[in-house]
């Protein structure tokens, strides 16, 4: 399977993990990654918050630069990216006459061939190959946590159900671990407040990790790298909001993947969170 | 009433300038309150989203102003949570953005919401200059920008140690057609 990858600006800092795990894990499963040549910000939230014009020129140079470079499909690991990626595209699929406008505005062709895809739909396609590679069953209780842009909004996303989806779950449970049911799958974990508003972070993420806590979780798996931040490198800040000392590590997908794969721990980047990838029992 | 019939929306209002824009039809809300009901951030907001949609049905000027000088436009951040459950399938986040968008052209933006609005600026002024986000840059800026300057001068050393904190940009080669981009798409209006 070869397949175009678009790492987005957060993978390549402060999310690094993912990008790594990611890479490690597709190139396991035979899986050939073409990066997106030369490729831009996609405009994340400030785009959109201030210019509709700019939130879609950018993802369009983007998608332009994969269908100069032959790509048909292109991955885009951060949910933000995806998100941004796929309504830029459904965008300018439904309205053809802001076509001309935006090649002019990026100086390129744009014909909208490139599809879009989120990580957890290619894992979920990969999911009977991972299944007959696993060496060390992740035999942990884990709250998969989805957020908002993996599922939402359901007719840009078009991937599993907006309201409890169950693909982590299920990749979670193929390769050992005990998927946990619970009502913040899609709770907003803050998202781009990160800096300023990190109060808000604070009590948003706070309630999904006492939520995860709670019922007993031994992990949290997410597959978006503004919610692995929140949850981990905010850790202080929920901790200190809830008044409490919670530990529980927050990992990727892809890294639970990697690690029942046998994968090494620092090819997924286990070592780069915040929060010690310990896992304990979760005191209820 | 033939059902060929189709409104065009009036750009002397701001519900006609959001629905020329945006294809967003603010009419059709009818105020269930299911947006206001799943906001993450809803008890922060001065106004539900429900409220600034009723403000702007109104077609008045003072009605229009109350929306547009809001916080509660501001603290919208994308989570899509009202846009899946809304019984009329309105993108409200993507209505909140082209009344945000004229908060700003106007100059009408909320003083609470300085420190947002100067983050989104950082972020994109960062794009402009190397193409794609520098994290310390933008973080940079943003201090600059809003005089927070102890703001996670703890955390920068965690995510160095831990290879996560690159103090170099990575720079696109065509950083001069991501200018143009900016350029061609902010210069008009």
């Amino acid at each position: 399977m070869r397949i175009g990858y678009y790492p987005g600006c957060s993978l390549q800092g402060s999310s690094k993990e993912f990008d790594e795990s990611t890479r490690a894990v597709l190139k396991a499963l035979d899986v050939e990654l073409v990066e997106v040549p030369d490729w831009n910000c996609c405009g994340a939230s400030s785009a959109h918050a201030l210019n509709h014009d700019l939130s879609l020129a950018l993802p369009a140079r983007i998608l332009a630069q994969a269908e100069a470079a032959g790509l048909t499909e292109v991955l885009a690991p951060c949910a933000a990216c995806s998100s941004r990626l796929m309504t830029a595209r459904q965008e300018l699929s439904n309205h053809p006459e802001k076509r001309a406008e935006v090649e002019q505005a990026i100086g390129m062709p744009y014909a909208g061939t490139v599809k879009v895809v989120n990580v957890l739909e290619v894992l979920n396609r990969l999911q009977e190959s991972i299944a007959s590679q696993i060496k060390a069953p992740f035999a942990r209780k884990a709250a998969s946590y989805y957020g908002c842009l993996l599922v939402r909004p359901p007719r840009v996303v078009d991937f599993d159900r907006p309201e409890d989806p169950q693909s982590m779950d299920r990749l979670v449970t193929k390769v050992g671990g005990t998927a946990m049911e619970w009502p913040f799958k899609t709770e907003c974990c803050g998202a781009s407040f990160s800096l300023t508003r990190t109060d808000i972070v604070a009590k948003l993420s706070g309630r999904i990790l006492e939520g995860a806590v709670k019922r007993g979780a031994e992990v949290i798996v997410v597959a978006c790298p503004m919610c692995h931040s929140n949850l981990d490198l905010r850790r202080p800040e929920i901790n200190a909001q809830l008044g409490k000392n919670i530990q529980i590590p927050v990992l990727f997908i892809t890294q639970v993947i990697g690690m029942a794969m046998g994968l090494e721990p620092k090819a997924l980047g286990l070592q780069r969170h915040l929060v010690n990838v310990v896992f304990e029992p979760a005191a209820v | 009433m033939s059902s060929g019939h189709r409104h065009v929306p009036s750009v002397n209002t701001l519900r006609g300038r959001v629905e020329a824009a945006t294809g967003v039809s603010i009419a059709k809300c009818y105020q269930c309150g299911k947006c206001a009901a799943g906001c993450p951030v809803g008890d922060e907001m001065d106004m539900p989203p429900s409220r600034i949609f009723r403000l702007v049905q109104w077609e008045i000027p003072e009605m229009e102003e109350r929306a547009l000088r809001s916080e509660a436009i501001w603290l919208c951040l994308s989570c899509e949570t009202c846009a899946t459950r809304c019984p009329q399938e309105l993108e409200i986040p993507k209505a909140l953005d082209a009344i945000r968008a004229e908060s700003l052209k106007r100059g009408m933006v909320n003083p609470k919401a300085k420190k947002i609005l100067a983050f989104h600026r950082s972020f994109l002024a960062s794009i402009e200059r190397e193409g794609r986000l520098f994290e310390v840059g933008m973080v940079s800026d943003y201090k600059r920008r809003t005089g927070d300057l102890m703001k996670d001068v703890t955390v920068a050393p965690k995510l160095f140690l831990r290879g996560k904190l690159g103090l170099m940009p990575h720079r696109i080669k065509d950083r001069a057609g991501v200018k143009a981009i900016f350029k061609r798409v902010l210069g008009k209006g």
